[in-house]
């Protein structure tokens, strides 16, 4: 038998109907009146998150307004779901900047692989599950729109706890 | 006596016609006010919070439930019959909603053009008109489940159909004790019977009646365990299936105000209607247009027992919405076999045991009042004893496991692995045999 399956002790002969009825009865009674309930109330009440939370992509800013982003193309290269879209430019002193920046999150797996592998730490998955949209266009995020978001970042590891212990 | 004065036709065609909006009224938003409570109850007793998010404590959730109702769309089905699938809700509310009419709610009340009697109706044949309109809604149902050319619908309006049959004549018996010990059939005097005449709640001296009572009005509003006729699990939503907007709520608002008319009935016939218990000061009944006997009328008293009628509706639509909440659906073939070889053997034979009470107490000449009741009592609690002992045990329903527990033998391989002397526990069997 698994662990934790209750084994029910079943009565033996002939229950009573009426008897299980009352028992039941005053069951439902004593949950009705008790205070306690497990309901959150959402919009309200949120659960913590964890700090390894993957959610929606967020870009790091320059205090200039700049992205972060230095258009390397390591994020689109090792996004297993390929969702990563990516134009890199350059400017006259030869800084690679991205001329197109676009992250669908419809195919996003959320794996937080983007984050790792950015060497400037610029892209970055974020503490955020609100994300519902009208349409389905809406859920292509481009680069303003992840550098307007403002949720916290994830912390995919812990450097004074590195195997998460 | 207390000569109050009887209204003249004009005054009673305005309060009859004040009545009528204001039971309407309530009785309405009642049925709104029930549909969230019920939410809230089954919230609660799951350990959830239910819905409290539209205006204070979730009040306004009726509205918004009725307003989307109101929007959606309206479907008819292909192969429907048009006519009865249209005419199946209104059959079903109108009955619903008009036998709230001769249920007292309250004491007589006294204006200055008359004594207003606090019920819509006073009609002679009071109960038999309830009972009368409680069986046309049946057809409401049934045509529902007919005319909208569904399987399940049909299923369920069949059951529907059977069921509200056999336990309308359980229904019926249990209240013919309650009629021969009033002598009458009007609710008022069932409530006089109640505070006067007997003295007692007829909850104590027709015990078993109320009993009888109580499971024939959760069959006959077709609340669980004996809602056959819209048993989720096996028909869908039964026969509502094909029911859409407020076709559908039209259904929902008549199971309600069922309940609340169930309730009520309840509460007059058993509970001592709008009777405040331990006071002689509300005890009255109006006996000719104008003229009450008993207590002398006020308003404050009116006020008064329309809140103790309040409070012992409010018990038994909670004891409703606490046994559905509770207790699982009945199989059919158990609804049928309580109905017809439990329910119906059981209120005749205590119809007869009342009478014969009754037949040797007026011999004997007690006469009727608080002793008659107590007699009445005792005998009500001796047959409701061994009532109760008969059919508790597994006698007539059987509980959740009737199986002998299942004990493993073991093979012979298996035997071999057990050490001599030492017993093996087998998990999950909560028994070995010792060998």
């Amino acid at each position: 038998m698994a662990i934790g399956v209750k084994v029910m002790k079943r009565p033996e002969g002939s229950p009573s109907y009426l008897r299980a009825s009352l028992r039941g009865m005053a069951l439902t009674f004593r949950h009705l009146i008790d205070p306690r309930k497990v309901t959150m109330q959402y919009p309200d009440e949120k659960w913590e998150l964890s700090k390894r939370w993957r959610g929606t992509h967020r870009m790091e800013v320059h205090a200039d307004g700049r992205p972060k982003c230095v258009a390397c193309g390591l994020c689109p290269t090792i996004c297993p779901s390929n969702c990563i879209r990516l134009v890199p430019g350059e400017d006259d002193q030869g800084n690679r900047y991205p001329i197109v920046y676009e992250i669908d999150e419809f195919r996003c797996i959320f794996c937080g692989m983007c984050q790792e592998v950015c060497p400037v730490e610029a892209i970055h998955v974020g503490q955020d599950y609100e994300n519902a949209e009208f349409t389905r266009e809406r859920f292509v995020y481009d680069l303003d729109r992840l550098m307007a978001q403002d949720h916290p970042v994830t912390q995919l590891w812990d450097p004074a706890d590195p195997l998460s212990e | 006596m207390h000569e109050v004065g009887a209204l003249s036709p004009t005054a009673f065609l305005v309060s009859s016609a004040i009545k009528v909006i204001a039971v309407f009224t309530v009785v309405m938003v009642t049925v709104a006010m029930l549909t969230l409570l019920e939410r809230r109850i089954s919230a609660w007793i799951q350990d959830r919070l239910g819905p409290n998010r539209v205006g204070p404590f979730g009040l306004l959730q009726p509205i918004a439930d009725g307003l989307k109702n109101i929007l959606k769309e309206e479907t008819l089905p292909a192969q429907a019959s048009r006519f009865y699938f249209i005419l199946a809700p209104m059959i079903s509310i109108i009955p619903a909603l008009i036998t709230f009419s001769v249920v007292p709610f309250a004491a007589p009340l006294p204006t200055p053009w008359g004594l207003v009697e606090m019920v819509v109706a006073d009609i002679p044949i009071g109960i038999l008109f309830i009972i009368a309109l409680t069986s046309l809604g049946v057809y409401g149902i049934v045509m529902a489940g007919w005319s909208s050319n569904n399987k399940y619908a049909f299923l369920g309006g069949m059951r529907a159909s059977a069921q509200l049959i056999s336990y309308e004549v359980s229904l019926g018996l249990s209240l013919i004790p309650v009629f021969m010990v009033v002598g009458n059939v009007t609710l008022p005097q069932v409530v006089w019977a109640q505070q006067e005449g007997i003295g007692l709640w007829f909850a104590l001296p027709l015990g078993l009646s109320f009993f009888l009572f109580v499971i024939s009005a959760f069959a006959e509003t077709n609340r669980l365990p004996f809602d056959m006729p819209e048993a989720e699990s096996e028909l869908v939503t039964g026969y509502h299936t094909e029911y859409s907007s407020m076709k559908f709520s039209m259904f929902f608002i008549a199971e309600y105000s069922n309940m609340l008319t169930a309730s009520a009935l309840m509460a007059t016939l058993f509970l001592g209607g709008w009777d405040i218990p331990f006071w002689k000061g509300d005890n009255m009944v109006v006996v000719a247009p104008g003229v009450v006997q008993g207590a002398e009328p006020h308003v404050l008293k009116t006020l008064l027992t329309l809140l103790s009628f309040a409070v012992k509706t409010a018990f038994f639509i909670v004891l409703y919405m606490w046994v559905r909440w509770t207790v699982p659906r009945f199989r059919y073939d158990q609804v049928m076999h309580l109905g017809w070889k439990v329910m119906l053997p059981v209120a005749l034979a205590y119809v007869l045991v009342i009478a014969v009470t009754i037949l040797v107490l007026d011999s004997i000449g007690l006469p009727y009042g608080l002793g008659y009741g107590l007699v009445l009592t005792a005998v009500s609690v001796a047959v409701t004893a061994v009532f109760l002992f008969i059919i508790d045990r597994d006698r007539v329903i059987s509980g959740a496991a009737p199986r002998p527990e299942r004990v493993r033998v073991r093979r012979p391989a298996e035997r071999a692995l057990v050490v001599e002397g030492e017993p093996r526990a087998v998990p999950g069997y909560a028994r070995v045999p010792a060998e």
